[in-house]
């Protein structure tokens, strides 16, 4: 985590309070990683998901992502649908209106691999990593809003390793779960079910 | 009209198809020959079906099956048309002129099945894009790119 994100605690730390010393590639990614603006291509079902992230229950304008219709505003293009062969072009025609740098987030089945399109089917892409360089893959058919959240918390993860020279990667400390780090049932922190009885 | 004359009337004007027609416990079925097509719908529409709610069409082993169905709100009554075309050379003559809501209904019918209407004003691929080559919903349709669900799942 950048220093820039302890903001806070670093001022009323530090001597004097109101200088603090940062890198530049921490300070740039910290603000494309909090304001990641939307590009909703929402084509089928998956939208739904993708509308109500923007709205007052789940509220992606906390994280700085709130959808704009103009691909010329926006940072993070989330594909949510089934992506048919004839739609394609016009996919990659509003990716590449897009300004530099820019993300692209695969939300669902149809996105990432074609789902219950894959089979049997002739006019649908299978999966949208075919003519676009996709970031973070969503699972589900839909997934709910809370993966989309993950996604973009994921996505700002991965843009802290990023830098503006090109061939160099940042190191940066990474804070959310990955697979192995999950067990379900248990909330974090808690210990498993024998030391609980254990220490009884 | 009310129904019971309007099926007195089918069963005159379609003494053959009589029998097919049972719009009371549904909606009623009428099949008439291709080059009759016409005829039929602009008397249906002189009758008082004045809504066209779908046109679509079947491919049978032997033939294409067109399928067109009318409603009626003055007589709250469904009634189906149903024709068969030639699966070489399907083509029949368009209904755009009696309901303009065919226009985009015959369009896909001929996007998907390839059946061609005749008097159509614009009759060209609708959902699939314009240099597509054979009609996917046709059960000989052949395409490479499609991936065939293994015997397994």
């Amino acid at each position: 985590m950048a220093l820039i994100d302890r903001l806070g605690e670093s001022l009323d730390s530090g001597r004097g309070g109101g200088v603090i010393l940062s890198t530049v590639d921490s300070l740039i990614d910290w603000s494309r990683g909090k304001s990641l603006w939307a590009m909703p291509m929402g084509t089928a079902c998956c939208a739904m998901e993708l509308i109500a992230a923007s709205f007052n229950k789940f509220d992606f304008d906390r994280h700085g992502t709130f959808p704009r219709p103009d691909p010329r505003h926006t940072d993070v293009m989330i594909v949510a649908g089934t992506i048919t062969k004839k739609m394609a072009p016009a996919v990659k025609q509003l990716y590449e209106q897009m300004a530099d740098p820019k993300w692209v987030i695969a939300m669902g089945n149809c996105a990432v691999s074609g789902g219950i399109f894959y089979y049997d089917t002739y006019s649908v892409v299978r999966g949208v990593d075919e003519f676009l360089p996709v970031d973070v893959y969503i699972a589900g058919c839909p997934p709910r809003p809370e993966s989309l959240q993950d996604a973009v918390l994921r996505l700002r993860e991965r843009i802290a390793t990023e830098s503006i020279a090109p061939d160099r990667r940042r190191e940066a400390v990474l804070t959310l779960p990955t697979v192995g780090d999950i067990s379900f049932g248990k909330r974090p922190g808690e210990g498993s079910a024998d030391e609980e009885s254990g220490s009884r | 009209m009310n129904i019971n004359e309007l099926r007195e009337h089918l069963c005159e004007t379609y003494p053959d198809l009589c029998p097919l027609f049972s719009i009371e416990f549904g909606d009623g079925v009428l099949a008439v020959d291709a080059d009759r097509l016409l005829d039929a719908a602009t008397d249906l529409k002189e009758l008082g079906f004045d809504r066209l709610s779908m046109v679509t069409a079947v491919d049978r082993p032997t033939h294409l099956e067109l399928v067109y169905r009318l409603y009626s709100r003055s007589m709250t009554a469904a009634l189906f048309i149903k024709c068969n075309v030639d699966r070489e050379e399907p083509r029949v003559h368009s209904l755009v002129g009696l309901w303009p809501a065919a226009l985009w209904q015959e369009r896909e019918t001929f996007d998907m099945f390839g059946i061609v209407f005749e008097g159509h004003p614009d009759l060209r691929r609708i959902l699939l894009p314009d240099d597509w080559e054979g009609y996917p919903l046709r059960k000989d349709y052949r395409d490479d790119s499609v991936i065939r669900r293994p015997d397994y799942i």
